[in-house]
Protein backbone atom coordinates (compact mmCIF):
# COMPACT_ATOMS: atom_id res chain seq x y z
CA UNK A 1 0.00 0.00 0.00
CA UNK A 2 1.46 3.53 -0.86
CA UNK A 3 0.59 6.47 1.52
CA UNK A 4 0.24 9.94 -0.54
CA UNK A 5 -0.31 13.27 1.36
CA UNK A 6 -1.39 15.69 -2.02
CA UNK A 7 -0.95 19.50 -0.98
CA UNK A 8 -4.18 20.19 -3.22
CA UNK A 9 -7.19 18.10 -4.29
CA UNK A 10 -6.03 18.67 -7.72
CA UNK A 11 -3.04 16.89 -7.15
CA UNK A 12 -5.30 13.96 -5.45
CA UNK A 13 -7.36 13.66 -8.54
CA UNK A 14 -4.11 13.29 -10.73
CA UNK A 15 -3.16 10.20 -7.98
CA UNK A 16 -5.86 8.89 -7.97
CA UNK A 17 -7.04 8.58 -11.94
CA UNK A 18 -3.52 6.98 -12.29
CA UNK A 19 -3.90 4.31 -10.08
CA UNK A 20 -4.18 0.68 -10.57
CA UNK A 21 -6.28 -1.24 -8.38
CA UNK A 22 -7.64 0.18 -5.33
CA UNK A 23 -7.85 3.20 -4.13
CA UNK A 24 -9.20 4.74 -0.77
CA UNK A 25 -9.30 8.50 0.23
CA UNK A 26 -8.80 9.57 3.70
CA UNK A 27 -9.89 11.88 6.35
CA UNK A 28 -10.84 10.21 9.59
CA UNK A 29 -10.45 6.93 8.64
CA UNK A 30 -13.11 5.68 11.00
CA UNK A 31 -14.46 3.36 8.54
CA UNK A 32 -10.94 2.95 6.11
CA UNK A 33 -8.93 1.88 8.71
CA UNK A 34 -11.33 -0.70 10.42
CA UNK A 35 -11.74 -2.15 7.08
CA UNK A 36 -7.69 -2.01 6.25
CA UNK A 37 -7.27 -3.32 9.20
CA UNK A 38 -9.86 -5.99 9.46
CA UNK A 39 -8.41 -7.06 5.97
CA UNK A 40 -11.28 -6.56 4.00
CA UNK A 41 -10.14 -3.78 1.89
CA UNK A 42 -6.23 -3.72 1.39
CA UNK A 43 -5.99 -0.41 -0.40
CA UNK A 44 -3.23 -0.19 -3.53
CA UNK A 45 -3.28 3.56 -2.86
CA UNK A 46 -4.42 5.59 0.01
CA UNK A 47 -4.75 9.08 -0.36
CA UNK A 48 -4.77 11.36 2.92
CA UNK A 49 -6.35 14.32 1.95
CA UNK A 50 -5.95 16.25 5.34
CA UNK A 51 -3.11 18.42 4.16
CA UNK A 52 -4.90 19.83 1.73
CA UNK A 53 -5.38 23.54 2.59
CA UNK A 54 -9.03 24.57 4.34
CA UNK A 55 -9.97 20.87 4.26
CA UNK A 56 -10.83 20.90 8.47
CA UNK A 57 -12.25 24.58 7.69
CA UNK A 58 -16.22 25.20 8.84
CA UNK A 59 -16.99 28.14 7.02
CA UNK A 60 -19.96 30.69 6.92
CA UNK A 61 -20.21 32.10 3.92
CA UNK A 62 -21.91 36.02 3.35
CA UNK A 63 -24.87 34.59 2.12
CA UNK A 64 -25.73 32.48 5.42
CA UNK A 65 -24.53 28.75 3.58
CA UNK A 66 -22.22 27.05 5.02
CA UNK A 67 -18.86 25.69 3.51
CA UNK A 68 -17.31 22.38 5.10
CA UNK A 69 -13.87 21.07 4.58
CA UNK A 70 -13.81 17.15 3.76
CA UNK A 71 -11.90 16.45 7.58
CA UNK A 72 -13.87 18.77 9.34
CA UNK A 73 -14.59 16.39 11.67
CA UNK A 74 -17.70 15.35 13.94
CA UNK A 75 -16.03 17.21 17.46
CA UNK A 76 -15.18 20.35 15.32
CA UNK A 77 -19.08 20.64 14.25
CA UNK A 78 -20.09 20.02 17.53
CA UNK A 79 -18.11 22.66 19.09
CA UNK A 80 -19.54 25.55 16.45
CA UNK A 81 -22.45 27.11 18.05
CA UNK A 82 -23.37 29.00 14.97
CA UNK A 83 -23.61 26.25 13.19
CA UNK A 84 -25.49 24.23 15.74
CA UNK A 85 -27.82 27.39 15.62
CA UNK A 86 -28.35 27.28 12.07
CA UNK A 87 -28.66 23.40 11.67
CA UNK A 88 -29.13 21.77 14.87
CA UNK A 89 -30.71 18.38 13.33
CA UNK A 90 -27.67 17.87 11.02
CA UNK A 91 -25.10 18.32 13.98
CA UNK A 92 -27.06 16.08 16.62
CA UNK A 93 -27.12 13.32 13.66
CA UNK A 94 -23.24 13.52 13.10
CA UNK A 95 -22.81 13.81 17.18
CA UNK A 96 -24.77 10.28 17.27
CA UNK A 97 -21.78 8.32 15.30
CA UNK A 98 -19.66 6.82 17.72
CA UNK A 99 -17.70 7.91 20.69
CA UNK A 100 -15.98 10.80 21.88
CA UNK A 101 -12.74 9.14 20.16
CA UNK A 102 -14.33 8.27 17.00
CA UNK A 103 -15.88 12.58 16.91
CA UNK A 104 -12.70 13.47 16.98
CA UNK A 105 -11.54 11.87 13.78
CA UNK A 106 -15.07 11.06 12.08
CA UNK A 107 -16.48 13.37 9.18
CA UNK A 108 -19.67 13.91 7.30
CA UNK A 109 -17.90 13.33 3.73
CA UNK A 110 -16.64 9.88 5.38
CA UNK A 111 -19.69 8.89 6.51
CA UNK A 112 -21.15 9.51 3.63
CA UNK A 113 -18.59 7.82 1.22
CA UNK A 114 -19.12 4.94 3.12
CA UNK A 115 -22.26 4.27 1.83
CA UNK A 116 -23.84 2.86 4.72
CA UNK A 117 -27.55 2.97 4.22
CA UNK A 118 -27.80 3.74 8.13
CA UNK A 119 -24.98 5.86 8.46
CA UNK A 120 -26.67 8.81 10.88
CA UNK A 121 -25.58 12.13 9.61
CA UNK A 122 -26.79 11.02 5.95
CA UNK A 123 -30.55 11.44 6.18
CA UNK A 124 -29.86 14.79 7.92
CA UNK A 125 -27.81 16.21 4.95
CA UNK A 126 -30.48 15.04 2.75
CA UNK A 127 -33.48 16.86 4.10
CA UNK A 128 -30.96 20.13 4.90
CA UNK A 129 -30.46 19.96 1.06
CA UNK A 130 -27.09 19.72 1.14
CA UNK A 131 -24.97 19.28 -2.01
CA UNK A 132 -21.19 18.46 -2.12
CA UNK A 133 -18.57 19.09 -4.54
CA UNK A 134 -17.21 16.66 -6.57
CA UNK A 135 -13.40 17.06 -8.14
CA UNK A 136 -12.47 15.08 -10.79
CA UNK A 137 -10.67 14.21 -14.08
CA UNK A 138 -13.35 16.60 -15.50
CA UNK A 139 -13.47 19.31 -13.04
CA UNK A 140 -14.92 20.43 -10.47
CA UNK A 141 -19.01 19.55 -10.33
CA UNK A 142 -21.44 20.15 -7.45
CA UNK A 143 -24.40 17.61 -6.90
CA UNK A 144 -27.08 17.02 -4.48
CA UNK A 145 -26.06 14.96 -1.64
CA UNK A 146 -28.98 12.56 -2.51
CA UNK A 147 -26.87 11.48 -5.45
CA UNK A 148 -24.19 9.91 -4.10
CA UNK A 149 -25.43 6.90 -2.62
CA UNK A 150 -25.55 3.83 -5.05
CA UNK A 151 -26.02 0.93 -2.59
CA UNK A 152 -24.49 -0.39 0.83
CA UNK A 153 -21.25 0.63 0.26
CA UNK A 154 -21.03 1.75 -2.77
CA UNK A 155 -21.54 5.10 -4.17
CA UNK A 156 -21.59 7.23 -7.82
CA UNK A 157 -18.10 8.45 -7.54
CA UNK A 158 -16.25 6.96 -11.02
CA UNK A 159 -12.43 6.69 -10.58
CA UNK A 160 -10.90 9.69 -9.81
CA UNK A 161 -13.50 11.83 -8.73
CA UNK A 162 -13.42 12.85 -4.76
CA UNK A 163 -15.85 15.08 -2.79
CA UNK A 164 -13.95 17.78 -1.94
CA UNK A 165 -16.44 19.90 0.31
CA UNK A 166 -19.98 20.11 1.81
CA UNK A 167 -22.29 22.86 0.83
CA UNK A 168 -25.09 23.49 3.28
CA UNK A 169 -28.09 25.85 2.68
CA UNK A 170 -28.08 29.32 4.20
CA UNK A 171 -30.69 28.60 7.64
CA UNK A 172 -33.63 31.40 6.87
CA UNK A 173 -35.80 32.43 9.36
CA UNK A 174 -39.05 30.09 10.04
CA UNK A 175 -36.80 27.27 9.61
CA UNK A 176 -35.78 24.14 11.54
CA UNK A 177 -34.28 20.55 11.41
CA UNK A 178 -34.09 17.56 13.52
CA UNK A 179 -32.87 13.91 13.29
CA UNK A 180 -33.66 10.66 15.45
CA UNK A 181 -32.13 6.85 15.30
CA UNK A 182 -33.57 4.20 16.69
CA UNK A 183 -31.21 2.31 18.51
CA UNK A 184 -31.71 -0.62 21.32
CA UNK A 185 -29.73 1.27 23.71
CA UNK A 186 -28.89 4.53 24.36
CA UNK A 187 -25.38 5.46 23.07
CA UNK A 188 -22.69 3.71 20.31
CA UNK A 189 -24.78 2.00 18.11
CA UNK A 190 -25.85 1.40 14.45
CA UNK A 191 -29.46 2.86 13.32
CA UNK A 192 -32.29 0.43 13.43
CA UNK A 193 -34.18 3.31 11.42
CA UNK A 194 -33.40 7.17 11.04
CA UNK A 195 -34.96 10.02 10.08
CA UNK A 196 -34.06 13.34 9.41
CA UNK A 197 -36.81 16.33 8.82
CA UNK A 198 -36.34 19.74 7.81
CA UNK A 199 -38.91 22.11 7.50
CA UNK A 200 -40.11 26.01 6.40
CA UNK A 201 -42.41 28.28 8.18
CA UNK A 202 -44.70 31.27 7.22
CA UNK A 203 -46.45 31.75 10.67
CA UNK A 204 -47.94 28.10 12.11
CA UNK A 205 -48.35 26.73 8.34
CA UNK A 206 -45.54 24.32 6.89
CA UNK A 207 -44.52 25.51 3.63
CA UNK A 208 -41.81 23.51 2.67
CA UNK A 209 -40.53 20.18 4.28
CA UNK A 210 -37.78 17.61 3.61
CA UNK A 211 -37.85 14.41 5.05
CA UNK A 212 -35.73 11.26 4.06
CA UNK A 213 -35.01 8.15 6.25
CA UNK A 214 -32.01 5.41 6.23
CA UNK A 215 -32.00 1.76 7.38
CA UNK A 216 -34.90 1.13 5.34
CA UNK A 217 -33.76 0.65 1.75
CA UNK A 218 -30.47 -0.19 0.44
CA UNK A 219 -29.92 3.50 0.60
CA UNK A 220 -30.60 6.37 2.76
CA UNK A 221 -33.54 7.96 1.01
CA UNK A 222 -35.53 10.82 0.47
CA UNK A 223 -39.95 10.76 0.82
CA UNK A 224 -41.43 13.66 -1.25
CA UNK A 225 -44.42 12.07 0.01
CA UNK A 226 -43.88 12.30 3.56
CA UNK A 227 -42.95 15.76 3.34
CA UNK A 228 -46.09 16.84 0.94
CA UNK A 229 -48.21 14.90 4.24
CA UNK A 230 -47.17 18.04 5.89
CA UNK A 231 -46.87 21.57 3.72
CA UNK A 232 -49.76 23.38 3.92
CA UNK A 233 -50.73 22.48 7.20
CA UNK A 234 -50.07 23.21 11.03
CA UNK A 235 -48.84 20.08 11.51
CA UNK A 236 -52.45 18.83 12.91
CA UNK A 237 -52.74 15.32 13.94
CA UNK A 238 -54.34 14.36 10.90
CA UNK A 239 -50.67 15.60 9.12
CA UNK A 240 -48.99 13.51 11.23
CA UNK A 241 -50.92 10.35 10.80
CA UNK A 242 -50.21 10.95 7.09
CA UNK A 243 -46.66 11.81 7.75
CA UNK A 244 -46.34 7.87 9.48
CA UNK A 245 -48.33 6.37 6.70
CA UNK A 246 -45.94 7.84 4.46
CA UNK A 247 -43.03 7.78 5.98
CA UNK A 248 -44.05 3.18 6.18
CA UNK A 249 -44.64 2.96 2.78
CA UNK A 250 -41.64 4.51 1.72
CA UNK A 251 -39.88 1.34 4.01
CA UNK A 252 -37.70 -1.32 1.65
CA UNK A 253 -35.91 -2.77 4.63
CA UNK A 254 -33.91 -5.86 5.64
CA UNK A 255 -34.47 -8.50 8.46
CA UNK A 256 -31.48 -8.47 10.51
CA UNK A 257 -30.18 -8.87 13.98
CA UNK A 258 -31.00 -5.04 14.67
CA UNK A 259 -34.48 -5.21 13.08
CA UNK A 260 -37.54 -6.81 11.42
CA UNK A 261 -38.89 -5.82 8.68
CA UNK A 262 -42.39 -4.97 10.57
CA UNK A 263 -39.99 -3.33 13.42
CA UNK A 264 -38.77 -1.20 10.78
CA UNK A 265 -41.52 0.03 8.82
CA UNK A 266 -43.59 0.89 12.37
CA UNK A 267 -40.62 2.95 14.01
CA UNK A 268 -40.39 4.59 10.61
CA UNK A 269 -43.58 6.20 11.22
CA UNK A 270 -43.19 6.31 14.63
CA UNK A 271 -39.81 8.38 14.04
CA UNK A 272 -41.32 10.90 11.48
CA UNK A 273 -43.61 12.36 13.43
CA UNK A 274 -40.96 12.90 16.34
CA UNK A 275 -38.65 14.46 14.28
CA UNK A 276 -41.27 16.39 12.47
CA UNK A 277 -42.56 17.73 15.60
CA UNK A 278 -38.90 18.69 16.91
CA UNK A 279 -37.80 20.06 13.54
CA UNK A 280 -41.32 22.25 13.96
CA UNK A 281 -40.93 23.40 17.39
CA UNK A 282 -37.73 24.40 16.75
CA UNK A 283 -38.80 26.50 13.56
CA UNK A 284 -40.73 28.09 15.51
CA UNK A 285 -38.49 29.37 17.95
CA UNK B 1 8.17 -1.59 0.55
CA UNK B 2 10.01 1.44 1.90
CA UNK B 3 9.37 3.02 5.14
CA UNK B 4 7.86 6.89 5.33
CA UNK B 5 10.22 9.05 7.78
CA UNK B 6 7.52 10.80 10.61
CA UNK B 7 8.65 13.35 12.48
CA UNK B 8 5.92 14.24 15.54
CA UNK B 9 6.31 15.53 18.96
CA UNK B 10 5.36 12.87 21.57
CA UNK B 11 4.81 13.92 25.44
CA UNK B 12 6.85 17.15 24.56
CA UNK B 13 9.53 15.37 23.33
CA UNK B 14 10.17 15.80 19.33
CA UNK B 15 10.78 12.25 17.83
CA UNK B 16 11.62 10.72 14.67
CA UNK B 17 10.77 7.22 13.39
CA UNK B 18 10.65 5.04 10.00
CA UNK B 19 6.99 3.13 9.62
CA UNK B 20 4.87 1.62 7.18
CA UNK B 21 2.42 2.72 5.88
CA UNK B 22 0.30 0.62 7.35
CA UNK B 23 1.15 0.73 10.73
CA UNK B 24 -1.44 2.16 13.27
CA UNK B 25 0.02 5.22 15.47
CA UNK B 26 -0.90 2.35 18.58
CA UNK B 27 1.73 0.06 16.59
CA UNK B 28 4.32 2.83 16.29
CA UNK B 29 4.11 3.83 19.99
CA UNK B 30 4.11 0.22 21.38
CA UNK B 31 6.46 -1.72 19.04
CA UNK B 32 8.76 1.05 17.57
CA UNK B 33 8.74 3.38 20.44
CA UNK B 34 8.70 1.44 23.61
CA UNK B 35 5.46 3.69 24.53
CA UNK B 36 3.16 0.61 25.71
CA UNK B 37 1.14 2.74 28.05
CA UNK B 38 -1.65 2.70 24.97
CA UNK B 39 -3.27 -1.31 24.95
CA UNK B 40 -4.73 -2.84 21.92
CA UNK B 41 -8.57 -3.72 22.76
CA UNK B 42 -10.26 -4.01 19.70
CA UNK B 43 -8.17 -2.71 17.13
CA UNK B 44 -11.44 -1.48 15.21
CA UNK B 45 -11.93 1.64 17.64
CA UNK B 46 -14.41 0.70 19.81
CA UNK B 47 -13.11 0.09 23.08
CA UNK B 48 -10.75 2.93 24.13
CA UNK B 49 -8.38 1.31 25.18
CA UNK B 50 -5.77 2.70 22.58
CA UNK B 51 -7.00 6.67 23.62
CA UNK B 52 -3.99 9.08 22.84
CA UNK B 53 -4.42 12.71 22.49
CA UNK B 54 -3.16 14.31 18.94
CA UNK B 55 -3.24 18.63 19.00
CA UNK B 56 -5.94 18.08 21.86
CA UNK B 57 -7.98 16.47 20.42
CA UNK B 58 -8.96 12.91 21.80
CA UNK B 59 -8.55 9.98 18.96
CA UNK B 60 -8.03 6.07 19.09
CA UNK B 61 -4.60 5.75 18.04
CA UNK B 62 -5.53 2.43 16.32
CA UNK B 63 -7.52 4.12 14.01
CA UNK B 64 -4.75 6.34 12.84
CA UNK B 65 -1.96 5.89 11.00
CA UNK B 66 1.63 6.72 12.25
CA UNK B 67 2.02 8.48 8.93
CA UNK B 68 -0.53 10.89 9.72
CA UNK B 69 1.75 12.00 12.99
CA UNK B 70 3.79 14.27 11.02
CA UNK B 71 3.51 17.40 12.33
CA UNK B 72 1.38 16.87 15.17
CA UNK B 73 1.32 16.99 18.99
CA UNK B 74 0.91 13.59 20.94
CA UNK B 75 0.26 12.57 24.27
CA UNK B 76 0.03 9.30 26.49
CA UNK B 77 -0.38 8.36 29.34
CA UNK B 78 2.90 8.20 29.74
CA UNK B 79 3.08 11.98 29.81
CA UNK B 80 0.14 12.34 32.73
CA UNK B 81 2.52 12.10 35.92
CA UNK B 82 5.10 14.57 35.98
CA UNK B 83 8.79 13.59 37.39
CA UNK B 84 7.89 11.30 40.64
CA UNK B 85 4.40 13.28 40.98
CA UNK B 86 1.42 11.54 39.81
CA UNK B 87 -1.43 13.29 38.29
CA UNK B 88 -4.87 13.53 40.75
CA UNK B 89 -6.53 11.50 38.30
CA UNK B 90 -4.23 8.75 38.86
CA UNK B 91 -3.97 8.98 42.62
CA UNK B 92 -7.95 8.71 42.91
CA UNK B 93 -8.19 6.29 40.07
CA UNK B 94 -5.85 4.18 42.67
CA UNK B 95 -7.75 5.81 46.12
CA UNK B 96 -10.98 4.36 44.99
CA UNK B 97 -9.61 1.53 43.31
CA UNK B 98 -11.50 2.80 40.19
CA UNK B 99 -9.15 -0.79 37.93
CA UNK B 100 -8.79 -3.97 38.47
CA UNK B 101 -7.47 -5.34 35.80
CA UNK B 102 -5.67 -2.07 34.09
CA UNK B 103 -5.81 -3.03 30.42
CA UNK B 104 -8.56 0.23 30.25
CA UNK B 105 -7.26 2.39 32.81
CA UNK B 106 -4.51 4.56 30.26
CA UNK B 107 -7.23 5.19 27.77
CA UNK B 108 -9.62 5.81 30.79
CA UNK B 109 -6.71 8.41 31.97
CA UNK B 110 -5.86 10.29 28.89
CA UNK B 111 -9.37 10.62 28.37
CA UNK B 112 -10.45 12.02 31.65
CA UNK B 113 -7.90 14.06 31.68
CA UNK B 114 -8.82 15.91 28.09
CA UNK B 115 -12.04 16.07 29.16
CA UNK B 116 -11.22 18.01 32.92
CA UNK B 117 -9.32 20.47 30.46
CA UNK B 118 -11.88 21.61 28.36
CA UNK B 119 -14.45 21.12 31.19
CA UNK B 120 -13.17 21.80 34.37
CA UNK B 121 -16.71 21.09 36.40
CA UNK B 122 -18.85 18.29 34.44
CA UNK B 123 -21.99 16.48 35.32
CA UNK B 124 -22.03 12.79 35.86
CA UNK B 125 -23.82 12.35 33.15
CA UNK B 126 -21.23 14.69 30.94
CA UNK B 127 -18.08 12.08 32.65
CA UNK B 128 -20.71 9.08 31.56
CA UNK B 129 -21.13 10.65 27.99
CA UNK B 130 -17.59 11.41 27.56
CA UNK B 131 -16.44 8.11 28.28
CA UNK B 132 -18.52 5.98 26.71
CA UNK B 133 -15.96 4.88 24.24
CA UNK B 134 -13.96 3.73 26.53
CA UNK B 135 -15.32 0.33 28.17
CA UNK B 136 -14.30 -1.69 30.99
CA UNK B 137 -15.11 -5.34 32.14
CA UNK B 138 -13.90 -5.28 35.60
CA UNK B 139 -15.03 -2.64 37.39
CA UNK B 140 -18.57 -1.75 36.30
CA UNK B 141 -17.47 2.04 35.79
CA UNK B 142 -18.76 3.45 39.37
CA UNK B 143 -15.56 3.88 40.86
CA UNK B 144 -14.17 5.25 37.42
CA UNK B 145 -16.96 7.66 37.34
CA UNK B 146 -16.79 8.40 41.16
CA UNK B 147 -12.46 9.44 41.06
CA UNK B 148 -13.12 11.66 37.88
CA UNK B 149 -15.99 13.23 39.03
CA UNK B 150 -13.79 13.95 42.55
CA UNK B 151 -10.77 14.78 40.96
CA UNK B 152 -12.51 17.33 38.96
CA UNK B 153 -13.64 19.03 42.40
CA UNK B 154 -10.46 18.75 43.79
CA UNK B 155 -8.65 20.29 40.83
CA UNK B 156 -11.21 23.04 40.98
CA UNK B 157 -10.63 23.77 44.49
CA UNK B 158 -7.19 23.85 43.95
CA UNK B 159 -6.87 26.32 41.27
Amino acid sequence: MQYHTPATFGDAVAIASGAEGVTRFLAGGTDVLVQLRSDLVEPDNLIDIKRVPGASDITKNPDGSWTLGVAATGAEMSEHAELGRDWPGLVEAMDLIGSTQVQGRATLTGNLCNGSPAADSVPAMFAAGVTVSVTGPDGMRQVPVEQIPAGPGKTNLAKGELISAVHVPARRAGGGDAYLRFIPRTEMDIAVVGCGVNLALNGDTITEARVALGAVAPTVVMVPDAAAAIVGTTLDDAALAKLSEAAAAACNPIDDKRGTIAFRTHVAGVLARRVARIAYDRAKG
Amino acid sequence: MSKIHVTTTINGDEVEFLCDPRETMLDVLRDRLGLTGAKEGCGTGDCGACSVTVDDRLVCSCLMLGAEAEGKEIATVEGIATEEKLHPLQKRFIEYAALQCGVCTPGILVAAKNLLERNPDPTETEVRYWLAGNLCRCTGYDKIIRAVMDTAAEMREAS
